[in-house]
């Protein structure tokens, strides 16, 4: 078998539909006789609701129907639990998810009261104005240890506190870790991870037919297997009976996930009711509060280290903020606790975590996952104690690897799979090395660093270590199909946001069935197409649904050639599939098209041999042993405008090891993309929420996304170290960008404004210019 | 509610003339994607922040979400679907932006690509700062813009060395 196009910069299939704006997106479906959608939403953040009166609004000319949550009867409901808590002794975790119209109580600012359809948004949305509500408004939940202290109001009345969690994994001893050690570092850090902000918002279509009893629900999700499942469910269908499309999707990172928020339950219901097709799209208001958001977590930590640097053992208490609901489960704190451990030889480590309900969107995972919360407290107290013990920074980082010939490596603890936390593989000391050569590190210390001091200038160096859990199971699967017109499908059950799963699992098809990689047509997202699947996240596409479809086309292979022998009269090995074509090796006039076979594989008439089954296709489904473990460092050189404090990032270094590459042009985009993604949460992003649960920054003008302007030029590079977890050797790429940033950004800050020498340390994420401007007391420098 | 005051316009969107009657509040980038079903326009923000549904208006890159259908009379609007000159081959920009992977999921880019073309036509050899400096008005939570600059410069320097066509809609 050629490997033509695995491994190659192969310029994306999917792009000419998107350039030509010929992509279907989830707002440009339209259906005759569509309604559409508008919700009514708290104004409070937590309220006891006195009075709903729809009574006008139902009123209005061109408005179909005002449904409260008196209104749904039975199928008012709590919506399901996503992710189960991992099977982790001791822990306490207190379930409760979100409703779909909120009755008696309202827990955040921008909870639907009402869904309002009308003919048109516009009026749907006057409509939603003439809706009259009174409440009494109660004390909102937004401090982590506020909420937290004896007397707190309570998000939750059922609950006696606001805690939504508490989980304590430990490995080893740390008391004795600690009690051996000749330094230990101990601080609170504080990390807070902002919105996804996908350039399309979520949107929902919802198509009930009622002579087919089939409905079809085009959604902005990650995951159209389980919404299926779970719609049916609720709906009282069969699963064969609703359809989840996953166009091409603008834009995911986490919050896209199979949620079931209220409007992907509403929008099915009524259409069912009304028997007439809803479009619901989400506003960007709407959007800060209606998707999921991640948030802030608080670290007690301290790292115990011998006197040269060698981390003993590490204590950790954090509390995570949940939201007001928590159908998510543990993931995002558990991925924290985990990631925490990073690429480090971490002999003894005790980390206690509790997750809080607070009158805030839900939190759930966003790009990282948490795992940028746990590298910066690692890398933070890794810094800190190289400075106090006299270690130069990448040294001690250098020195405390697990080295290579100690994988797999166990970590003892539960990660998000609910297996102990294990590395596949890896080999750290030549990603460092390489990222140390490309930034310059020994020249800028020793001697650029020092020139421009000397001229006033604030320039430093920011430098972290991360690995990252990727390709968890449990498994996806794929149909791979030659058609009689010689092109090959692929069906998977994930979604596609924009990663360019429609050339990288062309390329793993091209190579297998021997067919250019244009002539190979994939489609992703659509349960009609493919049954079955987990969906799109944990940077797991690539790897779970992609090996998936290497196996699917590897049996399709086999059954080219073994049809194409018999066609032939010959040995399979007498063959060559390459270029849509089997031939006979040496007698080039014997050749038939794949079309052809495909055709053949399909007999109208006459008779079969026994078991044969029609067709030149294959489903294969994959499910790795554990997820595999991808790591890297990024390396920064920034300067400080000491009168403005605003940065200007000098050079930006991502060296990366995610096994081997199906498309090094598509990972280089994603690790772009992660970069400017952990460049916002660093310094320009964050949730302003005031004490009453108001978020004060809710529009792209106040809560500031990244531009062109602010993102800079990256050097990118890479090794290789294969998973043996799958057979193509790969781990996933898709969070990588993301998760140091913060922790790359404190250090190069520290050291730019030469704070340590005032006693000054940066322990906190997000920075923006204001911020710096209260840390280092507005002093001069 | 107040009826409805509704005014009739003409506008050429692409080349084609258009009359239809319209609502004093409707949205231009309402009006191009669900009455004239010109759907590859998105709209990211409402707020006239992201530039995903950036048209051009008279030549001009203009945010359609901040304008009223009804301001459109009696002018040329071009959106992306009258980029490409025909059914097979692609705007310089459109190949530019595929082969330097320029676009992830594609919702920012028809916005994007607007822009650049009003902005290629008036800057033809424009430095990388120029380049960011423009992109600064559109909002791509995907690439990181890397891919996107290397995508403009790569077309300038394409539009630098063709013969001047004249563009699809005569504008």
């Amino acid at each position: 078998m050629a490997t033509r196009y695995f491994g190659a910069r192969i310029k994306r299939n999917e792009d000419r539909r998107l350039l030509t704006g010929s992509a279907l997106f989830v707002d440009d479906v339209e259906l005759p006789g569509m309604l559409h959608a508008a919700f009514v939403r708290s104004p409070h953040a937590h309220a006891r609701i006195q009075n709903l009166d729809v009574s006008a609004a139902r009123c209005l000319d061109g408005v179909v129907a005002v449904y409260t949550a008196d209104d749904l009867g039975p199928y008012w409901r709590p919506g399901p639990l996503l992710v189960p808590a991992p099977p982790i002794k001791d822990l306490t975790f207190h379930l409760r998810t979100q409703v779909p119209l909120a009755k008696d109580k309202v827990r955040y600012v921008g909870e639907p009261l009402a869904i309002v359809i009308a003919q048109t948004r516009y009026l749907a949305e006057d409509a939603v104005a003439a809706v009259t509500m009174d409440f009494e408004p109660l004390p909102a939940v937004v401090d982590l240890e506020r909420a937290l202290a004896p007397g707190s109001a309570r998000v939750h009345d059922d609950l006696s506190d606001n805690i939504a969690a508490q989980v304590r994994q430990t490995k080893g001893d740390y008391a004795a870790a600690r009690a051996s050690a000749d330094h230990v570092v101990r601080r609170r850090l504080v990390y807070d991870h902002g919105a996804s902000m996908p350039i399309e918002t979520r949107g929902v279509v919802a198509a009930w037919d009622r002579r087919a009893q089939q409905l079809t629900i085009w959604d902005t999700t990650q995951a159209p297997v389980f919404l299926r499942n779970g719609l049916a469910a609720m709906l009282g269908l069969s699963e064969h009976q609703v359809r989840v499309i996953a166009p091409f999707i603008g834009g995911g990172f986490g919050p896209k996930i199979m949620m079931f928020y209220p409007d992907e339950v509403l929008l099915p219901w009524a259409t069912m009711k009304l028997d007439r097709p809803i479009k619901w799209i989400e506003d960007r208001l709407e959007h800060f509060s209606a998707t999921t958001q991640e948030r802030s977590q608080t670290h007690d930590a301290e790292m115990a280290l011998s006197r040269d640097g060698r981390i003993l053992g590490i204590k950790d208490v954090f509390l995570h903020d949940t939201g007001a609901y928590n159908p998510y489960g543990l993931t995002v704190p558990i991925n924290s606790q985990c990631t925490l451990l990073g690429p480090y030889v971490v002999p003894a480590y005790d980390s206690r975590f509790t997750a809080v309900f607070t009158n805030t969107p839900i939190v759930t995972p966003y790009r990282g996952a948490g795992r940028q919360h746990g590298v910066f407290v690692v890398e933070r107290l890794l810094d800190i104690a190289a400075r106090q013990l006299g270690i130069d920074r990448a040294e001690i980082r250098r020195q405390n690897f697990i080295a290579p010939d100690a994988f797999p490596y166990g970590n003892e603890i539960i990660y998000q799979d609910f297996a102990p936390l294990s590395y596949d593989s890896g080999n750290y000391q030549p990603v460092l090395d390489k990222a140390l050569s490309i930034v310059g590190y020994d020249r800028f210390l020793s001697e650029e660093q020092p020139r421009l001091r000397a001229q006033g200038r604030c320039v430093g160096m920011g430098l972290a270590c991360y690995v990252e859990g990727t390709g968890i199971g449990p498994y996806e699967g794929a149909k791979v199909q030659v058609q009689s017109n010689g092109k090959v499908s692929v069906a998977t059950g994930i979604g596609t946001q924009g990663q360019g799963h429609f050339t990288s699992f062309a390329q793993i098809v091209a190579d297998q069935v021997g067919v250019d990689v244009r002539d190979v047509d994939v489609v992703t997202g659509d349960t009609a197409r493919f049954y079955w699947g987990a969906g799109t996240f944990a940077s797991r596409g690539a790897v779970v649904a992609g090996t998936a479809i290497s196996e699917a086309a590897s049996a399709v292979r086999g059954k080219i050639l073994h049809l194409a022998a018999e066609h032939f009269e010959c040995a399979e090995t007498d063959l060559v599939l390459e270029h849509g074509r089997v031939t006979v090796a040496g007698a080039p006039g014997l050749t038939v098209s794949l079309g052809e076979l495909a055709h053949k594989a399909n007999p109208m008439r006459g008779a079969v041999r026994p078991d044969t089954e029609p067709g030149l296709e294959a489903t294969r489904y994959f499910g790795p042993s554990g997820g595999a473990t991808a790591n890297g460092v990024h390396a920064m050189i920034l300067e400080i405008d000491p009168e403005t404090l605003m940065i200007e990032i000098k050079k930006y270094v991502v060296v990366h090891d995610c096994g081997t590459v199906i498309n090094p042009l598509i990972l280089e985009g994603q690790i772009h993309g992660g970069v400017a993604q952990g460049i916002g949460n660093a310094f320009y992003e964050k949730l302003m929420f005031d004490a009453d649960g108001q978020l004060l920054n809710a529009s792209l003008a106040d809560y500031l996304l990244p531009t062109a302007l602010e993102v800079p030029r990256m050097e990118l590079a890479h090794t290789v170290t294969p998973s043996p977890l799958n057979p193509l050797g790969m781990k996933g790429a898709g969070e990588a960008g993301a998760i140091p940033v913060g922790a790359v950004f404190a250090q190069a800050i520290e050291d730019a404004l030469g704070l340590p020498a005032r006693g000054l340390e940066i322990l906190e994420i997000p920075l923006s210019p204001n911020r710096l401007f209260e840390l280092i007391g507005a002093k001069p420098i | 509610m107040m009826a409805a005051d509704v005014h009739t316009i003409a506008v050429k969107v692409n080349g084609t003339r258009h009359t239809r009657q319209v609502e004093s509040r409707l949205l231009l980038s309402d009006f191009i994607r669900h009455e004239l079903q010109l759907a590859g326009t998105h709209v990211g923000c409402e707020h006239g922040v992201c530039g995903a549904c950036t048209v051009l208006f008279d030549g001009l890159a203009v945010r359609s979400c901040l304008m009223f259908a009804a301001q459109c009379d009696g002018h040329d609007i071009e959106t992306v679907e009258g980029l490409a000159p025909d059914g097979e081959r692609l705007h310089p920009l459109q190949q530019a932006f595929h082969e330097a992977h320029g676009l992830q999921c594609g919702y920012c880019t028809p916005g994007i690509l607007m822009t650049a073309k009003a902005f290629l036509e008036a800057t033809p050899a424009p430095s990388e700062a120029e380049i960011r400096e423009v992109l600064s008005g559109h909002l791509c939570r995907c690439t990181g813009y890397q891919h996107i600059v290397d995508a403009v410069a790569l077309a300038a320097q394409r539009l630098r060395s063709l013969p001047q066509e004249p563009t699809e809609n005569g504008a």
